[in-house]
């Protein structure tokens, strides 16, 4: 730490005054130091001056979140995670994933475990109701995945008829969608704790569909070369947020900056190529970031 | 708390399925417990070995192993389970003869594991029988079945009653797996569904489930209390 107190002060002062983006392009080497600074008092500095930072992801999300054999979690979120904490002046080796299954990502942040969430979080009002999104970062949306053969199911209006089968992940945001498609949950809809099961009943026959996002139907699609495919369009908008503590604004808004920074200079469009690009699955354009 | 007041009927019709299979489940392997039982202590070497492997194996492997070979094993097998679609029987239980068939999965799995430790809850009772008992029966000319059912079965209730209550309530407990194998409702998927995808703190969910596990639960011991004391007045 070579600053003097005077450009410190003026550092902060410069950055209450909305120029937040300042100093940051030596980022892309991942080392930075500590070499930022920030509002007194913010969320940002304390990060900072802490040098550690916990984040939460998914461990299971193919293309998003997956922690393998290497014992590091890969994926899209990931990479953007990465991208905000270099923002933030910390080395994105000293940043502690914490997993946050769907079940408990709004009480992780509730709670303190982690500083902010990157968990294919779809941004809806109910959860805004006890935290807050900064993004979105992405939009994916739901879709249906049959096997390659199936030419009854064209979309999810397929189910209302009440003959069709289709399963998805207990607890998920898809399958309280398809829920208002199908005629009958209890005859109709069947749910495992992961995709995985869900294949293996499409395989056996027992369910005629599986549906969530496309981009996680998608790697299902690239790993098993011609055995599925997508039935028709998406039929829902996900937009993925970024889970912060509902009244962090300043936080919130860095976030956002970091993000749009992140469309200009490629560095998000690398880490969709490097990860979930992987699979096929498309990027579309940078969805702009909602400041509520 | 207010998500118990506003949910309420995701918590009721969780706790109806759950009932629903812990009756089915329970008087499955109440009956398959009690023949594996029979087979346990019978005279003829093959039959006890056949209880023996039964129980030795349902007894140990865990039941999350036992509900995926169920879930998995029996589809690639080529079996819907349909067997279980009995008429008459499915009006109230409705899901049994649902076209998917994992309530009738999660069934089997949860009758099958029960079942071995039914037969070791009865056979504890029957070897409280004093073996004279058996042997005055043997030596009045009673068959071995006669000998079951008039002399050691129903001295042997008395103790098995409170081994037996203690496996019912790990059964009920244990039906809380279910929604993790396909079946779609059940009071802990419900759960789930409420953290999960609906957004409501995990805490309060929580609690509502176990209120509901607990409905199922505590009443069952009260009663099996009960009726261990008047068995205990009534063997004075």
């Amino acid at each position: 730490m070579r600053f003097t107190r005077a450009a410190v002060v003026a550092t902060a002062a410069a950055l209450t005054f909305g120029l937040t983006a300042c100093g940051g392009d030596k980022t892309e080497s991942g080392d930075t130091g500590s070499s930022k600074s920030f509002a007194a008092g913010s969320t940002m500095e304390k990060l900072n001056k802490a040098q550690a930072i916990k984040v939460g992801t998914k461990f299971d999300q193919p293309g998003f979140g997956l922690k393998g054999l290497s014992g590091k979690p890969e994926g899209f979120d990931v990479e953007v995670a990465k991208i905000i904490v270099k923002e933030l002046g910390i080395p994105t080796d000293k940043i502690e994933f914490v997993e946050t299954t769907s079940k408990i990502r709004e009480d992780a942040i509730v709670n303190n475990n982690v500083d902010f969430i990157v968990a294919t979080y779809t941004i809806n009002d109910k959860r805004k109701e006890r935290i807050a999104f900064a993004g979105p970062y992405y939009e994916a949306g739901q879709n249906i995945l049959v096997k390659a053969d199936d030419a009854t199911i064209t979309g999810p209006d397929a189910f209302k008829a009440g003959d069709k089968k289709v399963c998805s992940v207990t607890g998920s945001t898809p399958a309280e969608t398809i829920k208002t498609y199908v005629k009958d949950v209890a005859t109709q809809l069947v749910l495992f704790d992961t995709y995985d099961k869900c294949i293996t009943a499409l395989d056996g026959g027992q369910v005629n569909a599986v549906t969530t996002d496309n981009v996680i139907l998608l790697g299902y699609i690239a790993k098993n070369e011609g055995k599925y495919k997508l039935a028709g369009d998406n039929f829902t908008k996900e937009p993925y947020g970024i889970g912060v503590k509902i009244d962090d604004k300043d936080f919130r808004s860095f976030i956002n900056d970091t993000l749009e920074k992140a469309y200009k200079d490629g560095s998000w469009k690398k880490a969709w190529d490097d990860t979930a690009g992987k699979f096929g699955a498309e990027l579309g354009t940078a969805p702009a970031v909602n400041r509520y | 708390m207010s998500v118990l007041v506003d949910k309420f009927d995701v918590f009721a019709g969780g706790f109806w399925l759950t009932l629903q299979i812990c009756v089915l489940a329970a008087i499955g392997a109440l009956i398959l417990g009690a023949v594996v039982a029979v087979l346990r202590i019978s005279p003829v070497p093959p039959l006890r070995a056949l209880g023996t492997a039964y129980v030795t194996i349902f007894r140990n492997m865990p039941l999350t192993v036992v509900m995926f070979f169920a879930a998995f094993a029996l589809p690639a097998l080529g079996s819907n389970a349909d067997f279980l679609r009995i008429p008459g029987l499915d009006v109230v239980f409705t899901r049994l003869s649902t076209d998917l068939p994992y309530f009738r999965f999660a069934l089997i799995a949860l009758t099958l594991y029960t079942a071995a430790f039914v037969c070791e809850a009865l056979r504890s009772g029957i070897n409280a029988v004093p073996p004279g008992q058996a042997e005055a029966a043997r030596s009045l000319g009673l068959t071995f079945g006669q000998n079951l059912r008039y002399v050691v079965l129903p001295q042997s209730w008395k103790a098995s009653i409170v081994p037996l209550g203690s496996v019912i309530i790990a059964m009920i407990k244990n039906s809380a797996l279910i929604g993790f194998f396909g079946v779609v409702g059940d009071l802990s998927q419900s759960a789930d569904q409420l953290t999960s995808a609906e957004g409501y703190a995990f805490i309060p969910v929580a609690i509502g489930i176990s209120i509901g596990y607990l409905i199922m639960t505590v009443p069952l011991g009260a009663l099996l209390d009960r009726i261990e004391r008047r068995q205990a007045v009534a063997a004075r």
